[in-house]
Parts: structure tokens; C-alpha cells; sequence
């Protein structure tokens, strides 16, 4: 059963576009990597299947899912990390969907809170600014997080860029428990040996898909070669497309 | 002599009630500059002051010295300018502070127009523009201010969550919640409310000082945000009280004499705070073990 379907869509910004001409299926449970280099449309996909991004033409079809189903991880530069607060309430907020606007955090929700920050070992940093933190405790807390959120499709944005190994290591055991508890779960990746030893599917990404599939299939060396060869810029000057009018 | 200085002005009813709206402009206030600069939008909130001066001057051309039409007027006009920027910035790419500036400007430019052509005496300028001479207030207004306060601290608390998370990591609200967009005009409608309140007592030109200084003060003092807004309550608080009793004994406009003395707070804040502080920075001490 088919968790999102993509048909023929578009995704990008004032007309230009970003993901171009995208048809796929991901089915519940499947654990699938998104390789592309900078400037692929990895984030704007994610950003269009979250639902906070509208497509320019095309659709994305969410069988049967509320957009609170879709647990998001933001790339970690987009977060003010001088912002004063501190990781207990950041890791809280995983519970928006379940207590929204005004809802109250009682003893239960306290403990699930404790739960989640003692899985990715950040026990003992609850009333530390989230300044302080370092990059891998950073990302841990933020997988604190998704864990509260408690979601059945899981996306992540660049979740290990810039993380020790041994940090990757320990959030990848959580993308495998997830894996096993039949979420779905994708994720934006750069590391192809990792993506190789961990992901059965991938979606090779160059603003137009490269490839889409199994994973020994989709990463050959070709494939990677014709994904870094597609351009990055945008062409102010480029005339309206004409593969939408097919569609 | 000291406690003379202190406690002497109190007998009169009018520097009671100035004192007491003081109190509640540092509460409601105090909070709103806490998101003002962590928005990064300090220096919107000063524009913004200015855009009031239009309403306010029709205001007063309407109905006279009537502090409810004063407000509305300055409302009006408050309103139009902010949800209009936050709205063109919002559908367009232009950036809010750029937007904001230009309206301002047109909105600055049509309050000196309107109070010129008018012949509004020069006395009744200088209070719009920096509070009433010497601590003083009748009641009405009073009144005015702290129904507005009252009213700003409620739909802060209603808007608390999405305004945080905004802040801090707006990929994640927008993946949960629709609600960004209502929060950040919200503010924006309570930023100019607040305004206002703070044009009845401190003038237009200055009344942001208690927001602004008060949220600067707090920064150097904690990590954590909602002691960061119990500081610059604080800090709204003592400011205001030293620079009443100072514009009522040197007989000056309220928003200066308010403004210095937060000033001073700052002053030594920058000097001494826990976080950031210079003098910290200067003897930091051994470094510890881990």
C-alpha cells in the first residue's frame, strides 16, 4: 500500500522549479535515502511532502494521512540556536499534536519527555540552553524530539552532516528502530557508503529524478556521475515548461 | 531627606496614577520586547512608533485631549501600517523591515502634514512626542492603560507557543501547525497596542523605550526565555519608577527622564551582567576542569 504518491509533480520557488516532474510511490514502512548534491531539491521535496510547501504543478498524495502523521526534521541550520531555551522545552514541543496551542504537560507527558531525552543519551542536559550544545547533541535532541512526535511517516533532512561517528551510529539505530516499527521513513543523505549499507531504497535526486529504486541499482557510478553533472543555477531567462502541458 | 524624595511625590493623586500606569506598561511592555529582539525586529518597534502619530493627531483634532479617541485614532493607524507591512511581506519577497519603512516614513510624513495645516501648538506637540511634563495623569487614562495592558498580557499568553517556536525553529512549527502566520500578526497588532499605551505616558518618540531597553537589560542576565521576561519586567519596573520620580522633581517629560533611567540599568548591565557581561569577559577567572 502506497504511503505518498508523487504525480508528475513540481516543486521550487517563483516559478522555477526545484523538483521537476517527480512520479513515485513510497510505501508504508519503506526506509528511503534521498541522494543529490546541494542544490537537488532534496529539502524542497521534503518541505512539499510536510505540506508547507504548495507544488507549482503536479500533486502529492497522502493516502489517508493527516499532516500530523508527518514527523518533520528541519536542517540544523535553519534553527536559531541563539535563542534562549532550553533543551527540556525544545524536546517538548514533539507533543504539539497531541496537546496544540494551549494544552497543558502533565506527569505523564512529563515522564514520556524523560524517555525520549534518556533514549538519545542527553540525560542530565534538560535546563541547558540549546546554545551551549554541540553539533551531535544538538541532533540528538532534535531526534528527541521525532521520537515524541511518535509519527507514522518520519522525514529527515541531512540528519548526519556534520555529526562524529559515533553520534550518526546512535541516531541510525533509532532510524532502524523505526524501520522495524513499520514507520516510513525518509531521509536526505550525502554519504553514499552509509546510505549503501543502510537504506534499501533511494531516490537519486538532480532536480529531475536520476533514479528511483533499489539501492545497488539506483547509487552505480553513473548514475552519481549524471546527478553531479545537472546544473545547479537557475536560468532567469528560461521560457515556461512545456512537459506540464502534456501531463 | 532621602526617604522625602522618595515617598513625597506620592501624595499627589495625578503621580499615583502615573506611577501606577507605569507599572502596567512594564508589564505588558516588558514581554513584548523580549520577542522584539529576539525577532530580531528592535528596531521595527521604534519605526513603528512613529506610524502611530498620524491617528493620533486625528484623534485629537476629532474630539480634543480625549484619550479614548486618541487610542482609537492611534489604533487605527497603528494597525494599518503593520498588518499591511507584515500582509505585502508576506505575499511578496520583499523583506518586513523594508516594507515597514516605507510605510512609516509615509505614515511619519502624514502625521507632521496633518499636525502642521492644523496649527496644533507646539506644547501639545512636544507631549505627543515625549509623554507629560512631570510625572502627571488623570484617571481616564489610567484607565486606558491598564485595560490595553491587560488585554496585550492575555493574547501574549494565547499566542506564547507559536511566537516561541517561530522564533527558534520555524521549519518545525510550519510542519505542525498553521499557526505562524495568525501568531506573527497578532504580535504585530499587540506591538502597536502597546505603543499606544506607552504614547499616553511616555510620548510617541520614546514610549518604546520601556519595551526595548527593559528586553536589552534582561539579556545579559539569563539563557532561559521566561526568565528572560520575569528581568525585563523587572528591569520596566525599577525604570520606571526611578525615571517618574526624576522627571517629577526636575519638572521633564516622562519618556526621557523613564528612558535614562533605564538607560542607566543598561549601562550597567553591559558592565556587569552574568551573561556577556564585559567585566566578566575582562576577569574571567581559572578556567574549571570540564
Amino acid at each position: 500500500m502506497p504511503e505518498l504518491r508523487f504525480r508528475n509533480l513540481t516543486l521550487g520557488y517563483e516559478r522555477h522549479p526545484a523538483v521537476h516532474h517527480l512520479d513515485g510511490t513510497v510505501a508504508t514502512g519503506a526506509l528511503v535515502a534521498v541522494v543529490g548534491p546541494n542544490g537537488a531539491g532534496k529539502s524542497t521535496l521534503f518541505k512539499g511532502i510536510v505540506g508547507t510547501l504548495t507544488p507549482l504543478a503536479g500533486s502529492i498524495e497522502r493516502d489517508g494521512l493527516d499532516p500530523r502523521d508527518i514527523a518533520y526534521l528541519p536542517q540544523v541550520a535553519e534553527i536559531d540556536r541563539s535563542f534562549p531555551i532550553n533543551v527540556y522545552d525544545m524536546v517538548a514541543m514533539g507533543l504539539w499534536r497531541s496537546r496544540g496551542l494551549f494544552g497543558g504537560i502533565g506527569r505523564n507527558d512529563d515522564r514520556r519527555i524523560e524517555t525520549a531525552i534518556a533514549a538519545v543519551g542527553l540525560t542530565g542536559f534538560e535546563k541547558r540552553a540549546i546554545g551551549t550544545l554541540s553539533g551531535g547533541q544538538m541532533q540528538r535532541m532534535l531526534f528527541a524530539r521525532l521520537l515524541l512526535q511518535d509519527a507514522r511517516v518520519i522525514v529527515l533532512d541531512e540528519p548526519f552532516t556534520a555529526i562524529d561517528a559515533k553520534t550518526s551510529a546512535d541516531l541510525l539505530d533509532l532510524v532502524r528502530r523505526w524501520h522495524s516499527e513499520q514507520r516510513t521513513v525518509l531521509a536526505a543523505l550525502h554519504d553514499v557508503d552509509l546510505v549503501k549499507a543502510n537504506f534499501p531504497q533511494t531516490l537519486l535526486l538532480a532536480r529531475e529524478p536520476v533514479a528511483w529504486g533499489a539501492t545497488r541499482e539506483v547509487l552505480t557510478a553513473e548514475n552519481l556521475l549524471k546527478a553531479r553533472r545537472m546544473c545547479e543555477a537557475f536560468d532567469d531567462t528560461a521560457p515556461a515548461c512545456a512537459v506540464a502541458e502534456l501531463a | 531627606m532621602l526617604s522625602q524624595w522618595l515617598i513625597e511625590p506620592f501624595g499627589q493623586a495625578s503621580v499615583r496614577h502615573a506611577m501606577a500606569a507605569i507599572m502596567a506598561l512594564a508589564f505588558s511592555g516588558g514581554p513584548i520586547g523580549v520577542f522584539l529582539m529576539l525577532r530580531r525586529m528592535s528596531l521595527v518597534g521604534d519605526a513603528m512608533a512613529h506610524s502611530i502619530l498620524p491617528g493620533v493627531a486625528i484623534g485629537y483634532l476629532a474630539a480634543g485631549p480625549n484619550v479614548f479617541a486618541m487610542t482609537l485614532g492611534g489604533l487605527v493607524a497603528g494597525l494599518i501600517i503593520a498588518l499591511s507591512a507584515g500582509a505585502v511581506s508576506r505575499a511578496t519577497k520583499l523583506q518586513e523591515d523594508a516594507s515597514l519603512a516605507v510605510l512609516l516614513l509615509v505614515a511619519l510624513a502624514l502625521g507632521v502634514v496633518i499636525v502642521t495645516v492644523n496649527g496644533i501648538d507646539i506644547e501639545r506637540l512636544m507631549t505627543f512626542l515625549f509623554g507629560e511634563t512631570a510625572a502627571k495623569m488623570d484617571p481616564d487614562k489610567l484607565f486606558v492603560i491598564a485595560g490595553n495592558a491587560t488585554i496585550s498580557l492575555v493574547a501574549l499568553a494565547l499566542i506564547y507557543r507559536p511566537l516561541v517556536l517561530g522564533c527558534v525553529d520555524p521549519g518545525f512549527l510550519g510542519s505542525v501547525s498553521r499557526s505562524d502566520g495568525v501568531a506573527h500578526l497578532t504580535f504585530l497588532a499587540l506591538l502597536v497596542l502597546n505603543l499606544i499605551n506607552s504614547f499616553h505616558a511616555l510620548g510617541t518618540l520614546l514610549g518604546v523605550g520601556i519595551m526595548i531597553i527593559p528586553a536589552g537589560i534582561a539579556r545579559f542576565w539569563t539563557r532561559d526565555i521566561s526568565v528572560m521576561i520575569v528581568l525585563a519586567i523587572a528591569g520596566g519596573l525599577v525604570s520606571g519608577w526611578a525615571g517618574l520620580l526624576f522627571a517629577y522633581h526636575e519638572g521633564i517629560p516622562s519618556g526621557p527622564a523613564v528612558t535614562l533611567a533605564a538607560g542607566l540599568l543598561y549601562i550597567g548591565s553591559v558592565l556587569f551582567g552574568r551573561i556577556g557581561g564585559l567585566v566578566w569577559r575582562a576577569f574571567p577567572g581559572r578556567h574549571l576542569e570540564a
